[in-house]
């Protein structure tokens, strides 16, 4: 953001009209547990406008055909649709070109998707994949399973007591075996956000390739293939306003090029037959079946929105909400935050003394508080911090003051249950 | 739906702060580990089994407040029960806590137990309630001096997911 712009739009809830942007959200007026819901669980899946419900209507209201096969002319819109949907994410994450991205069903896909496609092809017995304390169970078992099958190994870069990266270590981590990277850009229970630009650099000056898990950065942040010149991006659709089911993996074209299909089917081929099959080109390689087409196109709406609102005042009014939980929080006896890194986005987890996170979690839901509770699917970090759980409070562009108001009021009340 | 809140009573809380056969036994014929990989649950329940009887009982572990109560609350009801006795209590808390038996209008055993009623209703905190059950059955099922890590041990199977 220009300082122009930064002195037009000041960080916080100024600038930014909640109120409106909620009346979007046709879930945020629900009362689930018998109370007004206030969620605060956007790390495990965001909540989608009308805009985007109403775009999934008519796609099947009027559009739905199967894509990339019939001459009909419903085919033919549905397939435009798709790959206009495509045209926008690669707008949205500011990629090179539309064909390196490939529709997948979320994050997880995408990474099994590289690991698979590129890291069965490329990584062998002896060669080492550096990860991070900080992934989430979904960048460390595919690689797992990888080492296993190739006798590789995996060496973790660890973090300090605030819950970053530590730099000095990744570097030290690097030999001549090293061949891929996996990074997550923001912490899924901490909110860390990591310094993948710089840790991109380090690693392509090694001639080593790096794979971020985007899962909790897109939805918060300007993510930028061209700047961060990561090789590989992954995100879900449904933590970015979208539906489930449909999710990205960002590759560069000469990276897709040489790696082989994931899956086999219909749509992945140019040719078929028993002597030889010839594989399509990218995307399409990648895409075998029938894909989610309306996941495909609600979440090309999904990023039309986010792009409407605009992802430096998301960014901004989020900031403005983590910052005043972090203190509020802080504030209170009992309550240790987990995750104090100087760089963090729209996660605060926490601990009770002397209380359960499940407690936590099932008090604070009768308060109309939903949290997650829980390892977070990264067990690595709540080792990393000597707890089994933490609760999780999670911030969307579409959360308020007034919330985190609730969020500490409910803490109060489950203290004092326990008290 | 009761209201779910009543689950937090001064019974529950009292259990929580306050285990009864908390710890160890200096001579056990039968013990278990049970683990519920969901929250990070754990606990260890140690049992003598003299004539058919439960002399004594004891756990320890890790645990939200939900599942130590229902832990302690467990040792105090089958403390000098036959094993059969045991086995009925284990089959009817397991039943209420998962809607099957409704105590306000079937014949049961339970008699306090039923401050756990309310779990029925808390779907993702049925396994809290459920967990030293089931491993009080595979503390009965189990041999001492063996390993309880046995696969072909249904009831030790973990529950839930992670």
């Amino acid at each position: 953001m220009s300082a122009r712009q930064s002195a037009l739009k000041p960080a916080g809830a100024s600038a930014f009209d909640v109120a409106r942007i909620r009346a979007d959200f046709p879930i945020l007026a629900t009362k689930p547990a018998g109370k007004p819901l206030i969620y605060l669980d956007n790390a495990a899946s965001s909540q989608m406008p009308q805009q985007v419900i109403d775009r999934l209507v008519r796609y099947q209201s009027t559009q739905h055909a199967n894509i990339h096969r019939a001459v009909h002319t419903l085919s033919e819109i549905a397939t435009a649709e798709y790959e206009e949907a495509r045209r926008k994410l690669a707008r949205f994450i500011n990629a090179r070109e539309e064909r390196e991205v490939i529709f997948t069903s979320g994050t997880t896909e995408s990474i099994n998707l590289a690991m698979h496609g590129w890291g069965r092809k490329f990584i062998g017995a002896g060669d080492e994949i550096v990860l991070t304390t900080l992934e989430h169970h979904s960048n460390i078992v595919p690689w797992q399973m990888l080492a296993e099958e190739k006798g590789a190994t995996i060496r973790v870069v660890p973090i300090d007591d605030a819950g970053e990266l530590l730099l000095d270590e990744y570097e030290k981590l690097f030999s001549e075996r090293t061949k891929l990277v996996g990074v997550t850009h923001v912490s899924n229970a901490l909110g860390t956000v990591n310094p993948v630009k710089r840790m991109i650099a380090y690693a392509h000056a090694r001639g080593v390739p790096v794979l971020v898990d985007g899962a909790q950065a897109a939805p918060h942040m300007t993510v930028d293939m061209q700047d961060l010149d990561c090789d590989f991006y992954a995100f879900s659709g449904h933590k970015l306003c979208g539906p489930t089911g449909i999710g990205i993996l960002y590759g560069k074209a000469a990276l897709l090029e040489r790696m082989q299909p994931f899956k086999g089917g219909g749509d992945m081929i140019l040719s078929v037959s028993f002597e030889k099959t010839v594989y399509n080109v990218i995307p399409q390689k990648f895409e075998a079946g029938t894909p989610p087409i309306a996941a495909a196109i609600g979440l090309g709406a999904a990023v039309d929105y986010l792009t409407g609102v605009g992802m430096d005042a998301i960014a901004a009014h989020e900031r403005a909400l983590l910052d005043y939980a972090t203190q509020k929080l802080a504030g209170m006896a009992g309550v240790r935050i987990i995750g104090t890194a100087a760089e963090k986005a729209a996660v605060l987890s926490f601990t009770l003394a002397g209380v359960h996170p499940h407690d936590v979690g099932t008090l604070l839901n009768q308060e109309g508080v939903a949290v997650r509770t829980g390892h977070h699917c990264a067990q690595p970090v709540m080792q990393r911090f000597k707890v089994p759980a933490t609760s999780r409070a999670s911030f969307a562009f579409y959360n308020t003051m007034t919330e985190v108001d609730a969020l500490a009021a409910g803490i109060v009340k489950v203290q004092e249950v326990f008290c | 739906m009761s209201d779910p809140k009543s689950l937090y009573q001064e019974v529950i809380l009292d259990h929580n702060r306050k285990p009864r056969n908390w710890g160890t036994l200096a001579q056990a014929n039968h013990k278990a580990e049970g683990h519920n990989p969901l929250c990070g649950d754990h606990l260890h329940v140690e049992l003598n089994v003299e004539a058919d009887h439960i002399a004594a009982i004891a756990f320890e572990g890790e645990s939200c407040a939900i599942c130590k109560a229902s832990a302690s609350m467990m040792t105090t009801n089958v403390k000098g029960k036959t094993v059969q006795d045991a086995e009925t209590l284990i089959q009817e808390f397991r039943d209420m806590a998962t809607g099957q038996l409704d105590t306000d209008k079937q014949a049961h055993h339970l008699g306090r137990l039923t401050v756990f009623a309310g779990v029925r209703d808390l779907p993702t905190r049925v396994k809290c309630a459920i967990l030293p059950w089931h491993t009080l059955h595979a503390a009965l099922h189990s041999v001492a001096d063996t390993s309880t890590e046995s696969d072909n041990d249904p009831m030790h199977a973990p529950i839930g997911d992670a």
